[in-house]
């Protein structure tokens, strides 16, 4: 099965995907960092961030027409709690500001994840310092949701396959019997992961 | 309830990765050494499973769906310092990976999410196992400690939003805490149908699991306690009095002042929140949340009732949990 949806374009090849992954991540919270802290009134700041993005994901060759899903998908959410902003004194100036502001922040994360892997955002990690059992939990996340991922979808198949009827308390009450199957699941694998972990070596 | 990038300012975005990197830390620290190797893979897989599970879409009335939080379904299976690595390691893979949530925001979000939920839930969960203390009682407290840890979470999303003068306190409150308080009761009948779920088929993964059983958490717990008590104290308490804020006269000499709006807005109906006429505001707010957590509690057993069948002796003595 694909999950491609997740970090689809990071193995691209191109000029941008070919920089170190310390320099990408630098950019990136430095253009986050800023946007966080000058004031909407500096806007030549913020054109010139969203030309530079702009430029970056023409020559990463990542398609248009994802980056707009993306940013569509993840919008809303962005603003559910924008417009909470609206009711004060100088709202709308606010409100403006807060989309402007995280419309860029979004992009650059969009572009991050989808021009550098998961592995690669990780070895930083470990180089910065961060503990190696936090590590060790994200990678093996980031491998097994994929099999999770996969592992609910046949549940899912089953359970399709069997029920015709799709009364809304049935389906609660499948979705999460589901859900507790999965995670007995996981638990039977983790201990087969943890015999497989220990005969290649580990620790 | 991620918060994105470009809503927190800079001295929200500080304050609270000092709180969530404290917080893990403690978190980290005490699995290092309580946690057998033979259980890291299965921590990794939780996280994987939360993941997951927050992607599956509930439906509710009107074509709205809604999802899992699971702070209180990895607390309840995995145990508080657990749960705090597991939620945090969700969190992390969700701004990296889809941009869900910001990247400077992160603190904020493990802070809300991944500290303050599994320990809030932890508390209240202990606190209800000691009053009930069979099964049908495991599963009241862990729904009612979901829908607590949901509400108690959002008021601390709505209390960095509006130290970061994003909005108004009188607004951002009542909205947050109100949609959470919805949101709260889905993320309360998830967890206890999926923790019933788990109890059908494999009961000793809740009851006698090594992660519960012997492991002394009170260091850890002094710290969590600590690290979200100041928390309060820094992000609420200057909302629920009216003293004037300290921090704030320091951003303004700072010069982050620009986004910085008098208090008074326009919406004044909203500012006068009241829950049936008790005057002072500290007051209605406990009311309206003693309130709904009676409505949960009361819910809860009846579903519970309803859910569990009968235990025919099974010997889940309480000493074993």
């Amino acid at each position: 099965m694909r999950h491609d949806f997740i970090d689809r374009y990071s193995r691209l090849d191109s000029p941008v995907h070919r920089l170190p992954s310390y320099a990408k991540l630098f950019f990136s919270i430095v253009i986050i960092f800023t946007s966080i802290l000058v004031p909407i009134h500096y806007f030549w700041v913020f054109m010139l961030f969203f030309t530079f993005l702009i430029l970056i994901t023409l020559m990463s060759t990542i398609p248009w027409r994802f980056i707009g899903v993306r940013l569509l998908f993840l919008e809303p959410l962005a603003l559910g709690i924008a417009v909470m902003s609206l009711f004060q004194q100088h709202g709308f100036e606010i409100f403006l500001s807060i989309l402007i502001k995280s419309s860029l922040c979004l992009f650059t994360m969009i572009l991050l994840s989808n021009t550098t892997p998961f592995s690669e955002i990780l070895s930083l990690f470990r180089r910065i310092g961060f503990p190696a059992l936090l590590i060790t939990v994200l990678a093996l996340t980031y491998r097994y949701l994929f099999v999770l991922m996969d592992e609910a979808a046949r549940l899912r198949r089953a359970r399709d396959s069997r029920m015709f009827v799709l009364r809304r308390s049935r389906i609660w009450l499948s979705l999460t019997s589901l859900l507790g199957q999965l995670f007995i699941r996981s638990t039977e694998r983790s201990e087969k992961i943890y015999t497989a972990m220990i005969s290649r070596g580990w620790k | 309830m991620h918060i994105p990038d470009g809503f927190l300012d800079v001295k929200t975005v500080i304050a609270t990765a000092v709180f969530s990197v404290t917080g893990l830390g403690t978190a980290l620290q005490h699995a290092k050494k309580h946690l057998q190797s033979r259980e890291i893979p299965l921590v990794g897989l939780t996280a994987a499973f939360i993941f997951v599970a927050q992607m599956l879409n509930f439906p509710v009335a009107g074509g709205t769906s809604g999802h899992l939080i699971g702070a209180t379904l990895a607390m309840v299976l995995l145990g508080p310092s657990v749960a705090i690595i597991v939620m945090s390691s969700v969190l992390i893979i969700q701004a990296t990976i889809f941009a869900d949530g910001g990247l400077l925001a992160l603190g904020a979000n493990i802070f809300n999410m991944a500290i303050i939920a599994p320990v809030s839930s932890y508390i209240i969960y202990k606190v209800l196992r000691g009053l009930v203390r069979d099964t049908r009682g495991q599963l009241i407290s862990a729904s009612v400690a979901s829908w607590c840890t949901t509400v108690i979470a959002s008021v601390f999303c709505a209390a960095e939003l509006a130290w970061s003068g994003t909005a108004t306190w009188s607004v951002v409150f009542p909205t947050m805490v109100g949609i959470h308080a919805i949101i709260g009761m889905g993320e309360g009948l998830i967890t206890m149908l999926v923790l019933s779920a788990i109890f059908k088929t494999r009961p000793e993964l809740l009851t006698n699991s090594s992660l519960h059983t012997k492991r002394k958490e009170n260091r850890p717990s002094f710290i969590y306690g600590a690290v979200i008590v100041i928390g309060l104290l820094l992000f609420i308490a200057p909302f629920a009095s009216q003293l004037p804020d300290g921090l704030d006269r320091v951003a303004q000499s700072l010069g982050f002042e620009s986004k910085k709006i008098e208090n008074q807005g326009f919406l004044t109906p909203l500012k006068d929140y009241r829950f049936w006429g008790i005057e002072s505001q500290p007051l209605s707010i406990i009311a309206a949340g003693m309130t709904g957590a009676g409505v949960i509690f009361a819910l809860s057993f009846l579903l519970a009732g309803v859910l569990i069948p009968k235990q025919k002796n099974v010997d889940h003595s309480p000493s074993s949990t």
